[in-house]
């Protein structure tokens, strides 16, 4: 009788009431409306980058072709014209800052990386980890005065003082210095991860067959991390290039076309914030130039996203 | 340190044991693991280490190649000596032994590289500098994978199967030359047809190398194997659960006439 009972109930236990069945319908409801709305927005982002992007090069004054391969861009000079509008200065600052950044930051957030998953004591790791998150918390206009009252200064002292290079007070080895400093903790702490998700019985085999810590980190759980690591930098590298406080203040306005890191030079983003705080018009020529820019750098992310892809392919090691 | 035991491998011609261990104990977090443990081992031989769960086989097996060194909190008291020079010392170079002593491990462990990097590994960072073509391929024909891989060296050591994967991990430990194999449960995942291939092949290899392999798999301890030792809980504190070595000999001679009631039990299955 008792069991019988029981059992009925468990019984309509499986039974879902109204109630419940019309609540699980509103939760996933309200999930489903969470994403509609994600998804809305970047089209809508899309859309209007688009159409003013369009807007842009149907005007007479700029050609898509001139843009694309001009070295001048002046597009706040009194008589717009296309020989105006080419955008390769922007993108060479861009990558001039962005390649200084990465030549910094590549080694030393590996190293970082490798000493602290293959090397530093469980009790280091705890307390290192942790300041590398802060660190990577910190806003950027705070780096860009690190990169002005410290960073540029010690440039002049080296370059200026001891070579006798000319050194301009903007510059893009300041700027590319800093967001280097910035993306170090990211690239440590992604690649980091991705070593100690290396199972330990790889590295046990390579310490069985003499290999030292060095060769073990280099040879087996670099390799084999290889994927993680290589999206750590390509992460890294399209936040140096969409980086855009710290290079506004320490690289300048100067739209350069050189390769010379000394001198000032102006990145796509740090135009895009030029423009915003002047008061261009909206619809005007100079309102619309920073969709195109602001295209130009989706583009030039997406091509990165493409890339590692391909490299990706190309090196992994799987493990499992 | 290398030079001493380059020098003394000709002892082993005059059947010294190649590994002697005298008060052997082991410490994980201060917490003993395995308490004075004496035993030596037959060069030339293959060694059997039986014994229930957690008795300490691994440890024990971990000690002979310093491979307790990588576990923070592990401390190993006591001598061993291998070919009569003590390894349990700070002076002595853990790398430099490792190159001298192989590891096969439980589960297989190939580097997600090809089968030719992988057999190369050791070589390579061990600076060989004759013909390493020839050497995998002598592993690999050692180990009895070479007719199964020769026509694809290139792919990956992940996409063989379990078997031969374990194969292929102990024609990378013979690459390295050495002259002492450890072996830790190298068949309990594997099927029963594996397992006899590798069992075949120990056999092979002992006229070459010696083995010490840990085997929960009382048949394989009785067919492949020439000493075995039966290591335990000890029974007087069974509490802490500190491991002994309860009994070491012939194994025809452990498995047909142990002495000890503990060893029969556990070899007639009777031990819980
Ligand atoms: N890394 C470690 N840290 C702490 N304790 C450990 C560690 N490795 C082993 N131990 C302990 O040491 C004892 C012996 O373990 P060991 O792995 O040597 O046993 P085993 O005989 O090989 O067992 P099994 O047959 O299950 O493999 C166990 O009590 C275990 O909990
Ligand atoms: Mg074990």
């Amino acid at each position: 009788m008792q069991a019988k009972k029981s059992g009925q109930s468990e019984h309509s236990k499986l039974l879902l009431s109204e109630d419940s069945r019309r609540r699980e319908g509103l939760i996933a409801f309200i999930f489903k409306a969470a994403a509609v709305l994600t998804i809305l927005v970047t089209i809508g982002i899309i859309v209007s980058l688009l159409s003013e992007t369009i807007g842009f090069f149907a005007r007479p004054e700029v050609s898509l072709w001139k843009f694309l391969t001009g070295t001048r861009w002046q597009p706040l000079s009194s008589k717009p014209s296309p020989e105006n509008f080419g955008i390769l200065p922007l993108v060479g600052g861009t990558l001039l800052v962005a390649g200084v950044a990465a030549l910094l930051a590549v080694p030393v957030g590996l190293g970082t990386a490798i000493f602290l998953s293959e090397y530093a004591t469980e009790k280091l790791r705890k307390i290192i980890k942790p300041v590398l998150e802060i660190l990577a918390g910190v806003p950027s206009v705070v780096y860009g005065f690190f990169a002005i009252s410290f960073i540029t200064p010690i440039i002049k002292t080296v370059f200026e003082g001891w070579l006798g290079l000319k050194v301009m007070y903007f510059n893009a080895l300041s700027a590319g210095l800093v967001v280097g400093i910035m993306i170090i903790p990211m690239i440590a702490s992604v690649s980091e991860d991705a070593m100690r998700a290396v199972p330990r019985s790889l590295r046990e085999g390579a310490f069985a067959l003499g290999a030292t810590r060095f060769e073990v980190a280099i040879k087996v759980v670099t390799p084999a991390a290889l994927s993680g690591i290589v999206a750590a930098f390509i992460l890294a590298i399209s936040r140096a290039i969409g980086e855009t406080m710290a290079v506004s203040i320490a690289a300048g306005s100067t739209p350069n076309m050189t390769l010379n890191p000394l001198k000032s030079v102006q990145t796509l983003t740090a135009f895009i914030v030029q423009v915003s705080f002047g008061d261009a018009a909206a619809g005007s020529i100079n309102s619309q130039s920073i969709y195109a820019v602001g295209m130009t750098l989706f583009v030039m992310t997406f091509v990165m996203n493409l890339i590692s892809d391909l490299v990706l392919r190309k090196f992994r090691e799987v493990y499992e | 340190m290398e030079n001493n035991i380059r020098d003394t491998h000709l002892k082993n011609q005059s059947k010294e044991p190649i590994i002697e261990t005298k008060g052997l104990s082991v410490f994980y977090n201060n917490r003993l693991a395995i308490r004075d443990i004496n035993i030596a081992i037959e060069p030339n031989k293959i060694t059997a280490i039986i014994g229930p769960s957690g008795c300490g086989k691994s440890t024990l097996l971990r000690t002979f190649n310093r491979m307790n060194d990588l576990i923070p909190g592990a401390r190993v008291e006591g001598k061993i000596l291998y070919n009569g020079i003590d390894i349990n010392q700070k002076a002595l170079d853990p790398v430099g032994l490792r190159r001298h002593i192989g590891m096969v491990f439980q589960k297989p462990n190939p580097f997600p590289k090809s089968i030719y990097d992988n057999v190369a590994f050791g070589p390579r960072i061990n600076h060989y500098t004759g013909n390493m073509d020839e050497l995998v391929e002598t592993s690999l024909r050692q180990a009895a994978l070479w007719d199964e891989v020769k026509d694809k060296l290139k792919e990956s050591g992940l996409a063989l199967s379990g078997g031969q994967q374990q194969r292929l991990c102990i024609a990378r430990a013979l690459a390295t030359q050495p002259d002492l194999i450890l072996m830790d449960e190298p068949a309990s995942a594997l099927d029963p047809v594996a397992t006899q291939r590798i069992e075949e092949l120990m056999i092979e290899l002992k006229e070459k190398y010696t083995i010490i392999i840990v085997t929960h798999n009382m048949q394989q301890a009785g067919r492949a194997s020439d000493n075995t030792a039966f290591m335990s809980l000890d029974r007087e504190n069974i509490e802490a659960r500190i491991g002994i070595l309860v009994e070491y000999g012939k194994t025809e001679q452990l498995f047909t006439n142990p002495r000890n009631k503990e060893t029969e039990d556990y070899i007639t299955g009777r031990f819980g």
